[in-house]
């Protein structure tokens, strides 16, 4: 079985994950900060499974993410005031919506494929807007908080205790991560990459292709709706701009910044992107020119991303040591 | 209740224009390029601030007249600087890079202009109702469905008949070959890209008079003409005006019947578009692959 990233790699990302909250609080930021970082860094990986690894450019992925966030935010409102609960039906509710919509879609490729999925995208957006006896409309579903977990011999309080929700969402990220990596090692992931480097090639060998892209949607979908979970607990609010197509928009640019070919790429992008967000919209009311200017000069000057350049400066070394 | 339907049909067409005004600017860059312009709503919102700022001096007829041909040199200079540059890469960088524009360009409009909705005066022989039974019947509704009407009329007449729009069609088909026969594609993109930002530009002045201004004003109409194109056909100018006027139509009587699915009724529309016909209502066979 092929390794997706070096072991090494891999021990340095889980080292620094696990001690974030104290570096973050070194560097001027705060555990908060840590905490979204991991939220959209899963959902940038999430939307990376079939960016990066299946090659289909979803520009839709914000829906999905909304819908979790959704999903859980009034099921502890209007239903049961359980976070394990009210996660299970975020997740399921943007599953399920991924799972309807794939459909549509899977036969589409390339830009069209993208347009598709960010005007899909806007459905949700406008229903979260409209419906405003439900959702809170445009100011956003309050007045609900998140619960503390329950483990039986013990309660873990995630509301008041900032560290220990972040551990709670590096707990789950582990999980969601851990399962990803399984998938994309099995032989599906692998057929997922080979309809990515030559389609018509994978549809020659007997692959069916719309099924694996669909499949891929889903997954994809369900890890992001799983994000949306968490981003709606880690704000105890939600409102439509986490499922408006910016939202969408700053996933792909997580993933890019990072590195699409790379594993850990999208989770190092989204720590730049939230840091840097945090910062600069601290300092200026124009952050909206500063995140543009940013899109720009990443497309120009980093289409590889960060772990991209690093791939190819060891492997430019590597050249230099043979020679 | 015929008053009232005829009303929603005629303002649902309206709003379908405006659509469909966008949408075949996209669609021209869109089939030549290969390049989905998310910043085609910031050119329009440009446009419209232009005419408003010009307006006081030249009047709404001058600015009408100059504020598009402002926008298209904008458009001209974005495509030489920015545009260009990620011709034939993965789709994927060219989505970013007018996202990132579409953001500079709201912030940017904000700046100059401010956050809150301005008024935007169109002529006093334009505003009042032709008849007090057809109260809706304005003559600036009207003479937006001329003017609009007229642009698509000058548009299929350059693109069927002068040099530059055969050109333009001919490189649709096939960039390359276009190239062989020695047509400069790198000013043929460029022209292009401008006639497109030409259309953004003046559909900004008209929906300005329409819907007033703010700068928010062109993401608001980007992503129905999006629904537009796709519902028309990808690769077909004619199926784009086509799915502007539906979706506008559609969404206006909507409006009468279900006012909350305003919004909806349209991605609903895409959604069984797609589910029977995924290549559009017009679209050409096997172009959406």
């Amino acid at each position: 079985m092929t390794r997706l990233e070096k072991p090494a790699l891999t021990a340095f990302v889980w080292l620094a994950l696990l001690t974030m909250p104290w570096w973050m609080n070194a560097i001027g930021g705060y555990t908060e900060l840590a905490s979204r970082v991991l939220v959209l860094g899963l959902a940038a990986m999430a939307l990376n499974f079939l960016l990066g690894y299946t090659g289909v450019l979803s520009f839709g992925h914000a829906a999905y993410f909304g819908l979790g966030a959704y999903g859980v935010g009034m099921m502890i409102k209007f239903v049961v005031p359980s976070t394990p609960l009210g996660m299970l039906v975020g997740v399921a509710t943007g599953t399920v919506a991924a799972a309807v919509l794939g459909l549509l879609i899977v036969k589409l490729r390339g830009v069209y494929f993208a347009m598709v999925t960010i005007a899909f995208g806007q459905v949700f957006y406008f229903i979260a807007f409209r419906w405003n006896s439900v959702t809170g409309g445009d100011d956003g579903l309050t007045g609900w908080k998140r619960q503390a977990l329950d483990l039986g011999f013990t309660q873990v309080d995630l509301l008041g205790n900032d560290r220990a929700f972040y551990y709670f969402l590096l707990f789950v990220f582990a999980l969601a991560v851990g399962a990803m990596a399984l998938i994309l090692r099995s032989p599906f992931g692998r057929t997922l990459v080979a309809i990515r480097e030559n389609e018509r090639r994978a549809r020659f060998l007997g692959i069916p292709v719309e099924r694996h892209i669909w499949l891929s949607f889903v997954i994809s979908c369900f890890f992001v709706s799983l994000a949306g979970t968490l981003y709606a607990l880690l704000n105890n609010f939600v409102d439509p701009r986490a499922l408006r197509w910016d939202q969408s928009g700053n996933f792909v640019i997580m993933a890019v910044l990072g590195g699409m070919r790379s594993f850990w790429g999208p989770l190092v992008g989204a720590a730049i992107f939230v840091v840097l967000q945090d910062y600069v919209s601290s300092h200026t009311e124009n952050w909206m020119s500063f995140v543009g200017l940013f899109f720009v000069l990443v497309v120009l000057f980093f289409p590889r991303g960060v772990m991209g350049i690093l791939a190819r400066r060891r492997a430019t070394d590597a050249t230099k040591e043979g020679a | 209740m015929t008053q009232l339907i005829l009303f929603n049909v005629f303002n649902g067409l309206i709003i379908g224009a405006f659509y469909a005004l966008m949408a075949l600017g996209l669609s021209l860059i869109l089939n030549l390029s290969g390049v989905i312009n998310f910043a085609h709503g910031g050119f329009l919102a440009l446009g419209a601030y232009i005419a408003y700022s010009l307006s006081p001096h030249i009047g709404f007829w001058g600015a009408l007249v100059v504020a598009p041909v402002a926008t298209a040199v904008v458009g001209l200079v974005v495509e030489r600087v920015l545009i260009r540059r990620v011709y034939g890469r993965d789709p994927l960088y060219s989505l970013l890079l007018t996202f990132g524009l579409a953001y500079i360009f709201e912030d940017v409009l904000r700046y100059i202009w401010g956050a809150q909705s301005v008024p935007f005066p169109i002529p006093p022989a334009l505003a009042s109702p032709l008849s007090p039974e057809y109260f809706f019947l304005t003559g600036y509704r009207l003479f937006m469905v001329a003017l609009v009407a007229a642009a698509v009329v000058a548009l299929f007449v350059i693109l069927n008949r002068t040099k530059l729009g055969i050109r333009i069609r001919a490189g649709t088909q096939d960039l390359e070959t276009v190239n062989v026969l020695g047509v400069n594609v790198r000013i043929l993109r460029n022209l292009n890209f401008g006639l497109g930002t030409y259309l953004a530009g003046l559909a900004g002045v008209l929906a300005a008079g329409m819907l007033g201004l703010q700068p928010t004003i062109g993401t608001s109409l980007i992503m129905p003409s999006f629904v537009a194109i796709i519902v028309g056909g990808l690769g077909s100018l004619p199926g784009t005006l086509l799915g502007g006027l539906l979706i506008g139509v559609a969404s206006g009587l909507t409006t009468m019947f279900f006012p909350s699915a305003t919004e909806a009724v349209m991605y609903v529309m895409m959604g069984l578009v797609l589910l029977v016909r995924p290549r559009g209502l017009l679209g050409e066979e096997g172009r959406v692959q």
